[in-house]
């Protein structure tokens, strides 16, 4: 909401030198933030002028010109370039002398144009900020003025006001009106407030106005609640439309961001601002008949004021006469009974609808207006007949119109209840001791009621404040306008902790353990295109959003290595060749039946029925841990060669990811979508498949600007942490002297080392305390289709210092079941 | 007649004086092996003197025996130093032979770097984790009865659209992407026993731009406390002490007044630093207050017997004030650059 300085000054004690930021400093004491200040961003000298007399003059541009002689209050007139036409001899028009500046900034000089010194310029009202229109200069008889030559136009216009804009919370409906923010603003300051709708002028008489029939009818109430509360109406006759808006209005509603549109139009606007009441006005000619307020039909239509006809739904509230519909009941009016230029009589609406039907309203045909905003959040329903006589003489004031006694006021505010408000309620919220008194000034001083009695205050609030209803709410005032800085501090001693949980631990000493594998942390985004859900995972179904950003993608990803590709490419574009990265986050595995139909209402625990519905339908989101390495994994350096990244680094960050956790992930040969068909494996802990290691397809690597030759691995981290071991058991370790021996057996090829190894321990027996893979030989001396594996053995006893032989023995028993089993042969 | 004793005093001191000269010039062991030889050996002149014993006449041979095994005895001393000073003179030569420019060593394994978001957020974690906190988890895709209904947002109130809320397809079946931590406030009560004092790190989401100050994704820090006679004093001082430790002695906290649906009274937190960047100023961080009694009811905890209070800030925004990153888009594109200004320190 921006509220001009002047126009809340006239409701509110603001000094005259008080600067915008004062002003917002206040606001933000009381809890609207600040959100700018807006200005007309112009300078002067900038005056009024009378145009004496001008010469036309064709140019060879296809224009024409006028040069024209112009008083403005000196001694000789200045002589000033015109390019519009709109004008006459005798006009007053607005003049900036040189010096002044526009907003842009748009500074003025004498300047030589079209073969003349141009001494100044004559200004159009969107130049001075004052509307969009641009049909010519400003004639200040079109606003109803007739000043001297060489008078101020800024102060003239009120162009040198300033409006501050603050941010108002959504509980604070009241506070969108000059209004509401005066009053916050005494608060804030502690100085007088003044009600504009205290003092309706002719409230008896708006009271009084009747004649015009409107009902209120409502046989489908959303959440059983009424559509419309209250329904007031008054009529003007002999309104001259063409009458101009006051400048000094026009401004006001220009600062706050309204722009000007014709007397009628731009007074109901004007009265919203102050009051915070939406009013409508309709041409009473064009009505027929009187007014019923009602929920739309199946298949009914409106057109409404922005010219376009919109298909109703049978939520909708409306405002129909003997015709139909003619207006979205608190959110835009309908195009046939628009006031024209040739309106005369004139119905007033002011009327207060629910918050919620209104919402919804808005929300369906996304027409969020500056009547649908404050119904939303709530309007006063007491202001209804104040704003209403305001419109009233606003018009008569300055539309030339005659008030008459038709109208209606239909509808209750409805009574609010007293809330019991505990003496010491605030304090156990608080932390602060208020004595009782202070509490009920506070209370009396927003406007509520206050009635002592000897354990509580009963509090009614205000019409205007429809969210204080319990009296926790009664207590948040309390500390707001006593100040928030006298809450002291204090620090609560919470019972002992039991610090991070295992998988906490884990997930941290994982990322530590990568990190200091070599590997950078990278955190993508989670959106995902089709064709990158495609890389990994085919055509399995995603989670989609239903309203993605413009340009970013809609689907919740399945992998992080789509994402981990895209920072890589990423990476290159910008320079940086060797790569290696990780991530730890959740992917989002959609179900059959993901959500529900209908959510149990807040403030009530659902029942164990109810919250297994939800958990059923909350899609599957398991924490996953991707690397991805590309280019080098050490670069080229003096005495060394670069040594290129491959599948063994993807292995050796999945080998540090097991050392984190306490668990040894094996690898078994496997295909998968995206991945290398010879390069890559299955990870396995307590023989489930827990992951992917392996090349990317090059295909693939090239498709998206990477190097061919790309490793990644994906894991389930949560599986894998659940099926880690919780206690690592300990084996003793012998101290008798070790016996090695290497063992060479000859394969076929596509047998995995890790099986002949694997039998070779079996065989040996447990004299074997460690196995490893020294060589794989292919080559003369061994036959096609044939490998020849070298393994480094190490014999030990727990009791005694081997002899060869026995060593021996135990290889050799080794190398006998490879030979059962595998068909190994032995090479010396 | 018997010939003269040639083993004299002076013919041994020549020879041994000639030995040490000799082994004293051996500038290597090369050449102190043959002077070894030379001096030492078989045909050196001490061993021709001693071969001349057989020369000396029986009364003569034990002076002159001795006369020769001192002579051998200094020569094999001056030759045992001299040998001790070449090996050491030796090794040193080979050792700065070897001499490498230090800083031009070729590094075996590169080093990485965590996500400095990650890092703030285990360090705020770790700081509550020692006041007696324990961390807790909720889904990124989460129901709107968590993300809104439960937390005090009636369905239709314009603070639900305000939200810039990423609902998931189809809208009528009620998930969105969480669009702050505070469902973890909900998920929490409901799954621990009172009091709870819990800290809840994670990723939330709005449908905001994303520029340098905005986006999609972000993180944020949920914290909420339920116990008896909690007041909106412990939550001052439970912020207070949390950015000191976190930001530094100097750091303080204001509240102002604000409204959120999930508590009441609602303050926005405002940090005050010296060094942040921009200048010693106030910074609006997060959101705060005392947890509405509706969000412990919908828990089914009834509000006159607990009460308690919750906090969000924003990791990221944090990251910038306090580490001066200007554009928040260098916190979700990938480049390695940026993390690894931090290593494993935020």
């Amino acid at each position: 909401m921006r509220v001009p300085l002047s126009w809340l000054r006239e409701w509110a004690e603001v000094p005259v030198d008080t600067t915008p930021e004062a002003v917002h400093e206040a606001f933000v004491s009381v809890g609207f933030e600040e959100e700018d200040v807006h200005g007309f961003g112009l300078t002067g000298p900038i005056v009024v002028g009378r145009v004496l007399e001008f010469v036309e003059e064709p140019q060879s541009n296809g224009k024409t010109i006028r040069w024209c002689q112009v008083d403005v209050g000196e001694a000789e007139p200045r002589g000033i370039v015109c390019g519009a036409g709109n004008f006459h001899p005798g006009d007053k028009v607005v003049v900036t002398l040189p010096g002044a500046v526009l907003p842009g900034p748009f500074p003025i000089a004498a300047r030589k144009t079209y073969g003349h010194v141009s001494d100044g310029m004559i200004a159009s009202a969107k130049e001075l900020g004052l509307g969009q229109e641009h049909s010519g200069i400003l004639r200040l008889v079109e606003l109803g003025l007739d000043p001297e030559p060489g008078t101020d136009a800024i102060a003239l216009l009120g162009l040198d006001d300033v409006a501050v804009e603050v941010n108002v919370t959504p509980d604070r409906g009241y506070a969108f009106s000059v209004r509401g923010l005066a009053r916050e603003y005494a608060h804030a300051t502690g100085t007088a407030f003044v009600d504009p709708a205290a003092e309706p002028g002719e409230r008896g008489r708006a009271a009084a106005a009747s004649g015009f029939e409107v009902v209120l009818q409502d046989e489908a109430p959303i959440r059983g609640r009424e559509g419309a509360v209250r329904f007031v109406a008054r009529a003007v006759e002999g309104l001259d439309a063409s009458r101009p808006t006051p400048a000094t209005i026009i401004a006001r509603l220009s600062l706050a961001g309204i722009r000007s549109i014709s007397l009628a139009v731009d007074v109901t606007n004007y009265v919203m601002l102050e009051l915070g009441q939406p009013i409508h006005g309709y041409d009473l000619d064009a009505l027929t008949g009187g007014i019923t307020v009602r929920r739309a039909a199946e298949g009914e239509t409106l057109e409404t004021l922005d010219g376009q006809t919109r298909s109703l739904h049978v939520e909708d509230l409306l405002i129909t006469d003997g015709s139909g519909p003619i207006g979205l009941a608190g959110v835009m009016g309908g195009a046939s009974t628009e006031i024209s230029a040739t309106t005369t009589r004139v119905l007033i609406e002011a009327a207060v609808f629910d918050p919620v039907s209104i919402a919804r309203t808005a929300r369906r045909h996304k027409l969020p207006s500056e009547a649908s905003k404050r119904f939303e959040r709530g309007v006063d329903p007491r202001v209804a007949e104040a704003a209403a006589q305001r419109v009233v003489d606003l018009l008569v004031e300055h539309g030339g119109a005659r008030a008459v006694d038709l109208g209606a006021v239909v509808g209750e505010a409805p009574a609010r209840e007293a809330i019991v408000f505990p003496h010491g309620f605030t304090d156990r919220i608080v932390g602060v001791t208020y004595a009782q008194e202070r509490v009920q000034a506070i209370l009396e001083e927003i406007g509520c009621a206050v009635e002592p009695t000897a354990d509580a205050l009963l509090v009614t609030p205000p019409s205007w404040r429809p969210d204080l209803a319990v009296p926790v709410d009664l207590a948040e005032e309390v500390a707001r306008i006593d100040g928030y800085d006298r809450i002291p501090s204090i620090l609560p001693t919470a019972p002992s902790g039991r610090g991070l949980t295992r998988e906490q631990l884990l997930r941290r000493r994982s990322a530590d353990a990568l990190a200091a594998a070599g590997l950078v942390e990278v955190l993508c985004f989670p959106f995902q295109t089709a064709a990158e859900v495609a890389l990994f995972d085919g055509d399995a179904a995603t989670v989609k959003l239903a309203n993605p950003l413009d340009g970013q993608a809609p689907l919740l990803r399945r992998s992080l290595l789509p994402g981990l590709i895209g920072a890589a490419h990423r990476n290159l574009a910008r320079g940086t060749t060797d790569l290696a990265l990780f991530e730890i986050g959740n992917v989002f595995l959609p179900g059959d039946d993901d959500g529900i139909d209908a959510l149990p209402a807040g403030a009530v625990k659902p029942n164990d029925e109810q919250f297994a519905a939800i958990a059923a339908g909350i899609p599957e989101q398991p924490r996953r841990l991707a690397v991805l390495l590309t280019g080098a994994i050490t670069p080229k350096q003096p005495g060394q060669e670069a040594l290129v990244a491959g599948l063994g680094d993807a292995l050796s960050a999945i080998d540090a990811l097991g050392v984190a956790v306490g668990a040894e992930l094996t690898t078994r040969q496997a295909q998968r979508t995206g991945f290398h068909p010879g390069r890559t494996a299955e990870l396995l802990l307590g023989g489930e498949v827990v992951g992917v290691v392996g090349e990317l397809l090059p295909a693939l690597a090239e498709a998206a600007h990477l190097p061919k030759r790309v490793a990644a691995a994906e894991v389930d981290l949560d599986a894998v942490l659940r099926l880690a071991p919780v206690v690592v058991q300990a084996v003793p370790l012998s101290t008798q002297t070790a016996a090695t021996q290497d063992l060479s057996l000859v394969v076929p090829v596509e047998l995995p080392a890790a099986e002949v190894i694997a039998t070779v321990v079996e065989g040996a027996g447990e004299l074997l305390e460690h196995a490893r893979l020294v060589d794989d030989y292919r080559g003369r001396g061994v036959e096609e289709g044939e490998k020849s594996l070298t393994l480094a053995l190490r014999f030990r006893a727990e009791d005694r210092t081997l002899t060869a032989a026995e060593a021996s023995t135990a290889k050799d028993a080794g190398a006998a079941l490879a030979a059962q089993r595998h068909g190994a042969t032995q090479r010396e | 007649m018997s010939e003269p004793n040639p083993i004299t005093e002076d013919a041994v001191g020549a020879a041994v004086e000639e030995a040490v000269a000799a082994i004293a010039a051996a500038g290597d062991s090369a050449t102190l092996k043959a002077v070894r030889t030379a001096h030492l050996g078989e045909s050196s002149p001490l061993a021709r003197l001693n071969g001349a014993m057989r020369q000396v006449a029986p009364e003569q041979k034990a002076a002159a025996g001795k006369l020769v095994g001192q002579a051998r005895g200094r020569v094999n001393q001056a030759f045992a130093e001299r040998e001790v000073a070449i090996v050491a003179a030796e090794e040193q030569a080979a050792l700065l032979a070897e001499t490498v420019d230090v800083t031009a060593v070729a590094r075996r394994r590169r080093v990485g770097a965590r996500h400095p978001i990650s890092l703030v957020q285990e360090q705020i974690a770790d700081v509550f984790v020692g006041m007696g906190w324990e961390v807790a988890e909720g889904p990124e895709l989460e129901s709107e009865w968590f993300n809104f209904d439960a937390l005090n947002f009636p369905p239709d109130h314009p603070a639900r659209a305000m939200q810039d809320t990423f609902f998931v397809d189809p809208v009528d079946r009620h998930l969105v992407m969480r669009t702050h931590t505070s469902p973890v406030q909900l998920r929490a009560l409901l799954s621990r026993e009172l009091p709870v004092y819990v800290i809840a790190p994670g990723r939330v989401y709005r449908s905001d731009e994303f520029d340098a100050t905005h986006l999609p994704a972000f993180h944020q820090i949920e914290g909420i406390a339920i116990d008896k006679g909690l007041t909106m004093a412990h939550l001052r001082g439970t912020l207070d002490h949390f950015v000191k430790v976190l930001f530094g002695d100097e750091a303080k906290v204001r509240l102002r007044p604000n409204y959120f649906p999930f508590t009441e009274p609602s303050a926005e937190l405002d940090l005050w630093h010296p060094t942040f960047k921009g200048g010693a100023r106030w910074i609006e961080w997060g959101g705060c207050g005392m947890v509405n009694p509706n969000v412990l009811r919908s828990a089914g905890i009834d509000p006159d017997e607990y009460q308690g209070f919750a906090f969000g800030m924003g990791v990221e925004r944090a990251l910038m004030f306090r580490n001066g990153v200007q554009d928040m888009r260098d916190m979700v594109e990938g480049d390695v650059r940026f993390s690894e200004q931090f290593g494993m320190v935020v």
